[in-house]
């Protein structure tokens, strides 16, 4: 499985991209004529336009966002503009309460995840360790089922795990996980196609490294913090981004699981605004703030997001 | 799947000594550095395994276990065997059958779209053109929007007075009048294709971009030599050699596919009359607003045991043409 990859230095992740591939992986120099450029902007508007009306709109009062509809004022931030819109969502919901609670939740979920999955995949590519091929094995076969066919029977399960908790009575021992932080986190944190991209990855690494680290007396989780993990920047980047996306973008389940609104996330608070009294310009506002930074992320980190998709795609 | 070096052993006398070389020094204790190794081995491996045992192996035993009882999510009563009770009345069950068939239409159209869309876009912006990584950048613009996010932006595209009619008509010069296309029975689904579609192309984009640049460029320069047409390009060397990539695609767009819930659940909850209810919709409203844990399990089961066959299906079908 993968064996073409084992002898390339470390540098080159598993995934491929446009900028990263080499000379054989170049695309013919193609020219383009009028109607393939045509067809890029085409594109480039259809994929584009629906977002900035969504961005342009959040500074509109409702009246406006419908006059602008018939002209290009509709994707241009002009006429009334304020802020107004922002301002009433902190007034409509804890809007500040959902965005803690999901930076919380998903930059532990993908802390964590990074942490255990990497173990995970260190102890199976470079450690003797009894059973590791029907572990494996088993942890890439987990890959099929698709969380929807988990989700059920998993808010029963949960409900039946036990729960510490602490209260002015002590500390106690209470049941079911509905309604708390861990129950948002802990059930997401192995992620068995991040297993098994550590695993890919630390494959790429020349075992020759531990052999030498261990001549010189280093234990195996040295090995890991000091020697592996520091050569797997690429690998920790796209399992953070493939880990981060569906963390922040949570929806279904949520919704089940949280009633009280001091833990909800940001995705499940957009219900507050389309359920009474619906305000265009808030629903707007809101879903800009909630989306702003995961595509300013995505800007900024516009590689990495693009070479963790790419590897979604990498087969063994 | 060997822990040893693996490298390209020349001469087997060679490798042979290359692989004794650590012995001298772990010669003495051998036993006690390799219980060593496995203790901390399966230290390392223990947290992902007892979590995968959690919330991966257990649910899905569930799944199978809860769907044969009477179990509710919140009950004072422990839960008891009930036999086929839960399928019997799944298949009695005119929603879901409905719910089935929706999926379906679904998938039949989203696949096709998705996929081809995407490969040309991929196509596109395979090119060594100015301005390729910012096409690239706003195609994939959709992919990190949530979906809950892009439902309800579209539910304001899709009014009767929304942006879309208005633009349609603007493009007709006022002859088309636009439906309200989430408020119809014939067009909420084709709606909620389009803007699943939308959302979803980009991340499929890059996949055939990947599966596109493993293509050896001296095929196409040795075509170029022999003056090959565009299209017997594509046909004959672009085409075959996203065999793999093309599986791939297929099976991650139908199990997706066959998920359909967020955008039901912002944009229709359903309706109108069933018309956008699916299978993982019908899940949640049993299993979490009834509390009906053993019929959604039941749900569940049934789902999971649609998408093995339909993944073994492609598998097998994308197998054969080599």
């Amino acid at each position: 499985m993968a064996t073409d990859v084992h002898l390339a230095p470390p540098t080159a992740a598993p995934a491929r991209t446009a900028r990263s591939s080499s000379r054989t992986a170049r695309a013919p120099r193609a020219r383009l004529g009028i109607l393939g450029w045509l067809v890029r902007i085409v594109l480039a508007v259809v994929f584009s336009f629906p977002l900035l009306f969504m961005f342009v709109s959040s500074l509109k009062p409702d009246a406006q966002i419908f006059g602008d509809l018939a002209s290009l004022a509709a994707f241009l931030p002009v006429g009334n503009i304020s802020l107004d819109n922002y301002a009433a969502v902190f007034d409509r919901v804890p809007a500040a309460r959902f965005l803690i609670n999901s930076v919380g939740v998903s930059v532990v979920t993908v802390a964590l995840g990074i942490v255990i999955n990497s173990l995970a995949a260190f102890a199976l590519s470079r450690m003797r360790v009894p059973g590791k091929g029907l572990i494996l094995t088993v942890i890439i076969a987990t890959l099929i089922i698709p969380f929807e066919t988990l989700a059920l029977p998993l808010v029963w399960w949960v409900n039946q795990l036990p729960s510490l908790s602490v209260d002015e009575f002590g500390v106690a021992f209470t049941r079911g996980w509905l309604d708390t932080y861990q129950v948002q986190i802990v059930p997401f944190i192995v992620n068995a196609f991040a297993i098994y991209l550590f695993h890919q990855y630390f494959e790429s690494i020349p075992k020759e490294l531990d052999e030498a680290a261990r001549m010189d007396g280093a234990g195996w989780f040295r090995i890991y913090r000091k020697v592996v993990m520091p050569l797997s920047g690429p690998a920790i980047a796209t399992v953070a981004i493939l880990t981060f996306l569906p963390a922040w973008n949570s929806y279904l389940w949520p919704l089940m699981v949280i009633q009280t609104e001091e833990l909800r996330p940001v995705m499940v608070g957009i219900q507050y605004f389309y359920q009474l009294n619906v305000s265009w310009g808030e629903i707007m506002a809101y879903s800009t703030m909630i989306t702003l930074p995961v595509i300013a992320l995505f800007i900024a980190f516009q590689r990495s997001f693009i070479n963790s998709i790419a590897s979604t795609g990498v087969k063994g | 799947m060997t822990t040893s070096t693996q490298g390209p052993s020349i001469i087997p006398l060679e490798g042979v000594a290359i692989a004794k070389l650590p012995g001298p020094v772990g010669r003495k204790k051998p036993n006690r550095s390799y219980r060593h190794e496995q203790r901390s081995g399966l230290a390392m491996l223990a947290p992902a395994i007892v979590l995968l045992i959690l919330f991966i192996l257990i649910p899905a035993g569930l799944a199978f276990g809860l769907a044969f009882t009477n179990a509710r999510l919140i009950s004072p009563y422990p839960a008891t065997f009930a036999g086929l009770d839960n399928f019997v009345r799944l298949f009695q069950d005119a929603s879901f059958g409905r719910a089935l068939l929706n999926v379906a239409y679904f998938a039949i159209v989203v696949v096709p779209l998705q996929a081809g869309l995407a490969l040309v876009m991929a196509l596109l912006i395979n090119t060594r053109i100015r301005g390729t990584t910012f096409f690239r950048t706003i195609y994939f613009l959709p992919v990190v929007t949530s979906m809950v996010v892009v439902s309800l932006l579209w539910v304001f595209l899709y009014r009767e007075d929304g942006l879309l009619n208005v633009l349609l008509s603007k493009a007709t010069f006022g002859l088309v009048t636009g439906p309200d296309w989430l408020g119809e029975t014939a067009t909420a689904m084709p709606a909620i294709i389009l803007m699943s579609v939308w959302q979803g192309v980009g991340f499929h984009m890059i996949i055939w971009l990947s599966g596109l640049q493993t293509i050896s460029a001296e095929l196409y320069e040795a075509a170029d030599i022999d003056g090959v047409s565009r299209w017997q390009k594509f046909r004959y060397i672009t085409w075959p050699g996203l065999r793999a990539t093309r599986s791939l695609i297929l099976v991650t767009i139908t199990i997706a596919a066959l998920s359909l819930f967020t955008q039901v659940s912002v944009m229709t909850q359903g309706g109108p009359l069933d018309s956008t209810t699916t299978v993982v919709y019908q899940a949640v409203e049993s299993g979490f607003r009834q509390q009906e844990t053993s019929y959604a399990s039941a749900i569940s089961l049934v789902f999971f045991v649609i998408v093995l066959i339909i993944s073994a299906i492609q598998r097998l079908l994308t197998r054969e043409k080599v």
